[in-house]
């Protein structure tokens, strides 16, 4: 069911596209006010979502600490995993966002014969995420050639480097075919490890089965259903420079492919996705351990009602002289 | 708010350059307007429909360096029955003479540079005709 729900979705999105733009012809719709709107809640939503998470109360330091804490001087202190500065989380936070760290680190248990339990490293996770993170990234920068005018000499660049290999024409892209191979491999690990599809939730399968028919879609319509790409172009300047133009010519094939991305862009802020800005805010990531070298007093502790001994002894200094009793001031 | 500086400042980075496609191209002057190609005076049929040759001029011209180079085929036969010489520099160019008026017009507009120029010589830069 988990996987059944959102395969449909997407399928329904796709005919929607289809429908909403062959036979209904709403092409304004589709080319037009669902972008706007999906880029507004994008932009409200990634707003929202941020600001929650920033007035989450951070009284204490809760760093996940995997190496020696820094104390005397003659004891190495692990930089990276138990950093104690904040050049030592930046560089943590710089290995986590570019490299994924803490999935470098991912293992695997295994009882072998003996019996025996075996931890050893898993690095399929690892280095299909990193594949999937970076082809994403490169087709979506390689995409601003649509949205800008002229094209940044950096954009037209990476089209270049991207379609190196000069197979086909239009070249094929490197990164089409490796997000494609990184998501095959994402779902079916989902799919076959027991363990996995057992936590494998709706909201797991949507964005994989969203993101496989945004790439899909972007390979048909490169190398099979070629359409007016200048008209798509003109679509997407009509667009960024909000004087919106529907041009002729261009395939239903690319309605699909925008409301795809549209959905993607609308369903961003509310999802699992929103770990592009979560991870920044991880607070057992960024945040230094230095809970023994700076005092840290909760601040929300109200200010508490004290009677010092000073005030006891103004209090009760005649009687105490009385009763014989030693007082610091005479 | 805990670190509100930092964060702030990190979701102001994050949308500015976001929502660059909105801001560039009116910075940069351009309105990104759809490019005018110069059409051939003499001629009102190409080799094949407009559409087609809007949309997979590229699979022709590759096909035809395919049959050209590896199967020494030089004619083609369109899908009217026209008879052409398989040959950019000598068919295509024969009417779109002008590469920057033509080709480069939508090629730059969605910043292509396809290899056709790494063999072929365009005649307007090199001051020779066809031969």
């Amino acid at each position: 069911m988990n996987v059944v729900l959102p395969f449909f979705a997407v399928l329904a999105l796709i005919l929607a596209g289809y429908v909403g733009v062959k036979v209904l012809d709403l092409k304004f719709l589709f080319g037009v006010l669902l972008p706007y709107a999906a880029i507004a809640v994008f932009i409200g939503g990634f707003v929202y979502r941020i600001v929650r998470w920033a007035k989450s109360p951070v009284p204490f330091r809760i760093p996940t600490t995997c190496g020696q804490q820094k104390s005397l001087d003659w004891i190495e202190s692990d930089r990276l995993d138990n950093p104690h500065d904040t050049k030592g989380v930046i560089a943590r936070m710089a290995l986590e966002i570019l490299f994924f760290r803490s999935l470098f680190r991912n293992t695997k248990t295994e009882i072998k014969d003996g019996p025996k339990v075996v931890y050893g490293p898993n690095l399929w996770l690892w280095a299909a995420a990193l594949a999937f993170h970076y082809s994403f990234l490169t087709i979506f920068v390689r995409h601003l050639r649509f949205f800008t005018e002229p094209v940044p000499m950096l954009v037209g660049l990476l089209n270049e480097a991207d379609g190196f290999f000069q197979v086909g024409v239009p070249p094929v892209m490197v990164t089409s075919l490796v997000i494609l191979g990184a998501l095959g491999f994402l779902l079916l690990r989902r799919l076959f490890t027991p363990q996995i599809r057992y936590i494998s939730l709706a909201a797991d399968y949507f964005p994989l089965f969203l993101i496989i028919g945004i790439a899909g879609t972007g390979v048909l319509l490169r190398h099979f259903v070629r359409t007016d790409i200048v008209g798509v172009k003109e679509l997407a300047m009509g667009l960024v420079s909000f004087k919106p133009a529907i041009p002729q010519g261009v395939h239903w094939l690319f309605y699909v492919h925008l409301l795809l991305v549209t959905t993607l862009i609308a369903y961003f802020p509310w999802s699992k996705l929103m770990h592009m800005g979560g991870v920044f805010l991880s607070p057992t990531r960024n945040l230094a351990n230095n809970n023994r070298m700076v005092r840290h007093v909760n601040p929300w502790n109200g200010p508490v009602k004290v009677h010092t001994y000073e005030e006891y002894e103004d209090d009760f200094r005649e009687k105490m002289k009385a009763a014989g009793l030693p007082v610091d001031k005479e | 708010m805990y670190d509100a500086g930092k964060i702030m400042t990190g979701l102001v980075v994050f949308l500015v350059i976001l929502t660059l496609p909105f801001w560039y191209s009116g910075a940069m002057g351009k309105g990104g307007a759809r490019p005018e190609v110069k059409l051939p005076e003499g001629e009102k049929k190409c080799v094949e429909s407009k559409e087609y040759m809007r949309d997979s001029h590229m699979d022709l011209l590759n096909q035809w360096r395919d049959a050209v180079v590896r199967e020494g085929k030089h004619t083609y036969v369109s899908e009217g029955g026209a008879r052409h010489e398989m040959s950019l520099t000598n068919s295509c160019m024969k009417c779109h003479a002008d590469r920057a008026q033509f080709c480069d017009r939508c090629h730059v507009y969605l910043s292509l540079n396809p290899f056709c120029w790494d063999c072929h010589l365009d005649r307007k830069q090199t001051g020779q005709g066809a031969k």
